[in-house]
């Protein structure tokens, strides 16, 4: 099974934002009032450690395991950056969940956030669905 | 065995989110990025010939892998290496929270507002469902949420994702201030 890789990753992706409280909605709320650093220390860090292993990869022309060369697509800009993510904002402060923890949170015993996990499907089924209409 | 109940602080957690970056890239060219599978779903479930839908999901499985991944972290973290202490949130949120009658208890999240029969009360339904469709809505009309643009486009130096990341904090700090204080004395 060539995903079960992923899986594993998704597992240490998951006991991080868990370990780390970044889905409890305790700490969001706590990020938002800027009552504490904790959240902030973990997009600090995140970040650069990302960064960083970006220029290593490019440095030293790492290829993947199976040999390719890594691809890193530019994030094209368009409206919806912006007026997304001022909604997504929003969802994240009632929730408590980015889409990460949309699924973490479930996992933690917080069953009734399935329902949360169901209505963001249903957003983004909507956005698909009214996507014509609305600006770029 | 005691250290693996204890959360991790910021200085562990962060890091560990980061390597992911470039893991995944090694492991096979992928990107990472959460809110895509709210996308692969709906393009395996319902596509209803939707243009977002129309492409070829299985392609993209391994995002599914990966979130599923995800759900069993917060189960290995929440639930089997549950930590036994309240998280430690600074006294000034927990005393805000405690003006909406929240208490102080275990747990990664309130249980008096998320809980099943919660989500029958306007106050539960407007956090969990008007706050999770937002959550869908948003992050795939900014095509990225805080991992895609976040973690994994600030890495990458996208101009873009920074934009998007102050638009999500933004909105965040804007409701947390002028509009949760009101849906929470529902």
């Amino acid at each position: 099974m060539k995903n079960l890789k992923y899986l594993l990753v998704g597992i240490v992706f998951g006991i991080a934002l868990t370990k780390g409280e970044a889905i409890s909605w305790f700490r969001i709320q706590e990020m938002f009032r800027f009552e504490s650093f904790h959240m902030y220390g973990i997009f600090m860090t995140a970040v650069p450690v990302g960064a960083l292993s970006l220029i290593i990869l490019r440095r030293m022309k790492l290829k993947t395991f199976a040999g390719d060369a890594i691809e890193i697509p530019a994030k094209e800009y368009h409206h919806g950056v912006i007026i997304g993510s001022l909604i997504f904002g929003y969802g994240w402060a009632m929730t408590g969940a980015c889409p990460g923890p949309l699924y973490a949170q479930i996992g933690s015993g917080y069953t009734a956030t399935i329902a949360t996990l169901v209505a963001a499907l249903a957003g983004t089924w909507v956005f698909g669905f009214l996507q014509k209409y609305l600006p770029d | 065995m005691e250290f693996l109940y204890k959360p991790w602080p910021w200085y562990v957690a962060g890091p560990v989110i980061g390597l992911t970056v470039p893991l995944l890239l090694l492991m096979g060219n992928k990107r990472l990025g959460i809110s895509s599978s709210l996308r692969h779903i709906c393009a395996a479930c319902i596509p209803a010939s939707i243009p977002l839908f129309k492409y070829d999901w299985r392609k993209e499985i391994w995002n599914l892998y990966f979130v599923g991944g995800v759900l069993l972290g917060g189960f290995i973290g929440g639930v089997v290496f549950a930590n036994p202490d309240p998280v430690a949130i600074s006294s000034s949120t927990l005393a805000y929270m405690q003006t909406f009658g929240i208490s102080k208890q275990t747990g990664l999240m309130p249980g008096e507002l998320f809980n099943w029969g919660e989500l029958l009360t306007s106050r539960g339904f407007i956090l969990m469902i008007v706050g999770g469709f937002l959550v869908g809505f948003g992050t795939r009309y900014a095509r990225g949420c805080t991992s895609g643009h976040g973690i994994m486009g600030l890495a990458a130096l996208q101009w873009p994702s920074l934009l998007a990341t102050m638009s999500f904090f933004g909105g965040g700090i804007l409701f947390s201030y002028y509009v949760l204080p009101y849906i929470l004395t529902l």
